[in-house]
């Protein structure tokens, strides 16, 4: 059963069928879905897959139900995603938030295309980046990761899997059109060596006294499932620690806080960053997903050109790296952000280093190239 | 080194495949890195279609082809629509039976889907492309193709795709086929 | 099922005494533990419904028809979505999800399938299931998945203080309709019928023995189950359509509800309008097998796929 599970070894895989691959081998048991360019193939993958391992796949009627049915799944117990892109994630922003308050742990796939609204279904985006982080109403934290490579399309579902398990939040890689469709080396280690970090259960027995969200240090409630016997009650309204619903200003506060903080203050956990070049760079590329290996590209042809460049890669974006940034990157350093949008975490970077940055922004529609941001370098290096 | 392939026909004549078996081969059993792209959605569907392959002996930042150091045209429609996207001096293979190419190309031709006729089954004329390819571009090795050819396609249709491959191999060898002779040093 | 189940209906008259407070009522009742105690959330009493409201009497014919089924309290699972109905899930005292406006039915769908074990209860309003949650009420009955659908129909949103919905009859006065309601309503049992459920059935909160019989009867039958509760929502409907107060309404299911028996009504005349004297049909309308929904399982390596 094991090698269906985990697929270990070489494979030239797609970043969709990747991040397929990387939910079988996190464990995931539950896909609800509505098909989507160019996120479809995830789905169509799991629909061949998951029978093969036990698991439930199911097409829904549209992305509100998706989400819904994955957040559902997640209840009962099980490892739950969707995958899906722009307009379908705008579509489960509201439930996004449902399962930010509940607390239950689910994975979105969102592999970005050309927006707003129906853009260019075929081609990359990069722009539901402060989608994701502000899409759904109210106060939260999120967390984000965005992948650059097919491998990584695998490695972060898994990693998205753990957090959203450990954490009880939800969890969204942010992918885009030419992760999700190019095909690359993918390697895929032994069962026994992927990292599963499981959901924080309640110690007690199910008896009268049980709180569902009372929350220790880390600010994680241990999580119950239905059916065992706990009788829960879970809502989306305003909570206290018993799960009833309480219309105060004060409950309220105190839940919103926490929430807020739980992702917060664990956030050294999951926040990941990736330098190259950065040792005495002056002038430092900030860029993520696809868009930095055309970073990462140019950083290499202005080194050979003698300019001290680096790359900073975002492999988690929310939340943001804020610690990382300064601590990897000298005080007075020339920022550049290369995103497939008009400039949206460029602003975060600002927010950190207190200063403009310059920006090689792209609308989206094809992947920013290496050329016009070797320019700027050479630019910001005059 | 960085090389560019675009392998390009119509609709239903194996493209994608002959790319994905290709970059498997590089990727997987040949030592190289390689990254297949491919055009989706209503644009890729009839027409013209094709399958993008970047090799390279170090890591790929860019994966998407520039300038196509190689093109494989399996029609006339693939040829006149993507010559132009290709290098001047690219090494240009085509089906000879279905395409006329501009005489200054450095063009290598075979019959392929003749070939693939012959073999009883038109539907393996991208391998026949495919062997001849491997055996005139010399940047990927026999083993790793066949290698990647078993581990792709289905089980019962292997000895078949294996024959069409060595089809195509062994044209390029054969006196009458067109090769330069700096090119067929190069294979052998 | 026989018109005998109507029998019940007919001895409600003399029930309440207008001249008694509650207070007084209480005082009269003395009773140390109620039946339902052990399934209903006892510590969230009082709560949020009007006088005269039905939805009270729905949920209390599902927490009887829990303690009358042969499964374990624990296994079952109620989940609802937003309004005076939904609320129910804050009140029983078993595993109890309360959700986002209309997605009760893919949020429940999500954990049965991934536990099937669980008896898994949708239990919401009019507005909440066929309008906002509309597409998912039809497709859930498509694929025949295997949730029980309790909606209390009260013709209107009654929570946020009486707006029209999906069933508020032609005319009617709402909130949002003050001139009367220019839309059509749905037809429930048509509707669902017409989607594929197994079970379709219509009662009034006067049916409590009904009702009960029919969660119960629902719990133990596959595929996608659904039950309307007609109910009167005397603040929110009742007072701008000239329903002087539940009890009113209640006299008015008494006076014009017809059991309908298999095949002898058409579809049309389960249209329902209150301030209309005609009759109201209700019964077991649909009562079949259609094949429930299983997710697709595998059992040898590359076997051949199952049903």
């Amino acid at each position: 059963m094991s090698t269906k599970r985990v697929r270990t070894g070489q494979h030239f895989m797609s970043g969709d069928h990747a991040c397929a691959e990387g939910a079988l081998a996190a464990g995931c048991r539950f896909f609800g879905g509505y098909p989507i360019t160019p996120s479809t193939e995830v789905a169509e993958h799991l629909a061949r897959r998951l029978p093969e391992v036990g698991g439930v796949f199911i097409q829904m009627e549209d992305e509100l139900g998706s989400i819904a049915s994955v957040l559902g799944a997640s209840a009962a117990g099980a490892r739950a995603m969707t995958a899906t892109s722009g307009p379908g994630l705008s579509l489960m922003l509201e439930n996004l938030g449902l399962g930010v308050i509940l607390e239950l742990p689910i994975v979105i796939v969102d592999v970005q295309r050309g927006s707003p609204s129906t853009g260019l279904p075929t081609m990359p985006g990069q722009a539901d980046i402060m989608q994701a982080r502000w899409g759904s109403h109210g106060d939260y934290e999120i967390v984000a990761y965005a992948p650059w490579s097919p491998q990584e399309m695998f490695d972060l579902t898994i990693q998205a899997f753990n957090v959203a398990d450990r954490f009880r939040v939800p969890v969204l890689l942010m992918a885009d059109e030419v992760v999700g469709h190019m095909v690359e080396r993918v390697e895929i280690p032994d069962a026994d060596q992927i990292e599963c970090w499981s959901r924080k259960r309640p110690e007690q027995p199910p008896n009268g006294s049980f709180a569902p969200f009372e929350a220790g240090e880390d600010l994680v409630p241990p999580m119950v499932h239905a059916g065992e016997g706990y009788r829960i009650h879970y809502t989306g309204l305003t909570h206290d620690e018993h799960g009833y619903p309480d219309m105060s200003a004060e409950t309220h506060h105190r839940l919103v806080t926490r929430l807020v903080e739980k992702v917060r203050r664990n956030a050294d956990q999951f926040t990941r960053v990736e330098g190259y070049h950065l040792e005495d760079a002056r002038i430092v590329v900030v860029a993520y997903g696809c868009t930095a290996r055309s970073a990462r590209r140019a950083v290499r042809l202005a080194r050979r050109q003698n300019i001290p460049v680096g790359l900073l890669r975002l492999v988690s974006i929310w939340p943001f790296a804020d610690e990382a940034l300064r601590q990897l990157v000298p005080d007075d350093a020339t920022f550049i952000v290369t995103e497939m949008n008009l400039g949206q975490i460029s602003r975060e970077v600002e927010r950190v280093v207190r200063r403009p940055v310059r920006g090689v922004f792209h609308a989206g529609g094809a992947m920013i190239s290496p050329e016009p941001i070797l320019q700027a370098i050479q630019e910001a290096a005059q | 080194m960085r090389r560019e392939i675009r392998i390009a026909g119509f609709g239903g004549q194996g493209v994608g495949l002959t790319g994905f078996i290709l970059g498997k081969a590089l990727a997987l059993y040949d030592g190289q890195e390689a990254v297949m792209t491919q055009a989706y959605g209503p644009e890729a569907r009839g027409g013209a279609s094709s399958a993008n392959i970047v090799t390279a002996d170090e890591p790929i930042d860019y994966p998407f082809i520039q300038q196509p150091d190689i093109l494989v045209a399996l029609s006339q429609e693939a040829y006149n629509r993507f010559r132009p996207t290709a290098k001047p001096q690219a090494l240009i293979l085509i089906d000879q039976d279905l395409v006329t190419p501009d005489p200054d190309d450095n063009i290598h031709a075979i019959p392929a889907t003749r070939l693939a006729e012959e073999l009883g089954r038109r539907i393996v004329t991208n391998l026949v492309m495919l062997g001849f390819f491997t055996a005139v571009s010399g940047l990927v090795s026999r083993q790793a193709v066949e290698q990647a050819i078993q581990t792709t396609v289905k089980p019962a249709t292997i000895p078949l795709n294996l024959q069409a491959f060595a089809t195509g191999y062994d044209y390029a060898h054969q006196p009458e086929g067109s090769l330069p002779e700096a090119e067929q040093e190069r294979v052998a | 099922m026989s018109a005998s189940m109507l029998d019940g209906t007919t001895s409600l008259r003399g029930t309440a005494d207008p001249d008694r407070t509650a207070a007084q009522i209480g005082a009269a009742i003395n009773v140390e533990q109620h039946p339902l105690d052990q399934i209903i959330r006892a510590e969230r009493m009082p709560h949020i419904w009007c006088p005269g409201c039905g939805i009270g009497v729905a949920m209390r014919a599902y927490a009887q028809a829990i303690l009358d089924f042969k499964f374990p309290v624990d296994d079952h699972v109620v989940v609802s979505g937003i309004g005076c109905s939904g609320r129910v899930a804050g009140y029983m005292n078993i595993d109890s999800y309360h959700t986002t406006h209309g997605r009760a039915i893919p949020f429940a769908l999500g954990l049965k399938l991934a536990n099937p074990k669980l008896v898994v209860t949708v239990f919401s309003g009019d507005g909440d299931l066929v309008a906002i949650g509309g597409n998912h009420l039809i497709h859930a009955a498509r694929r025949n998945v295997d949730l029980k659908v309790i909606c209390v129909n009260n013709f209107n949103y009654g929570m946020t203080g009486g707006q029209a919905g999906p069933t508020t009859p032609l005319g009617a006065r709402a909130t949002t309709t003050p001139y009367g309601n220019p839309e059509l309503p749905f037809n429930l049992p048509y509707l669902l019928a017409a989607s594929g459920a197994n079970y379709v059935s219509r009662w009034t909160t006067l049916h409590v023995r009904q009702v009960k019989e029919d969660i119960l009867y629902t719990f133990a039958k596959p595929g996608f189950t659904f039950i309307e509760v007609l109910a009167p929502c005397p603040v929110g409907f009742g007072k701008s359509n000239n329903i002087e107060d539940g009890l009113e309404e209640m006299e008015l299911y008494r006076q014009r509800c017809v059991l309908a028996t298999d095949g002898d009504v058409r579809a049309e005349e389960l249209d329902i309008d209150l301030r209309e004297e005609r009759p109201i049909y209700v019964g077991r309308f649909i009562d079949r097998d259609r094949a429930p929904y299983q997710p697709v399982v595998i059992h040898a390596p590359g076997g051949a796929k199952e049903g």
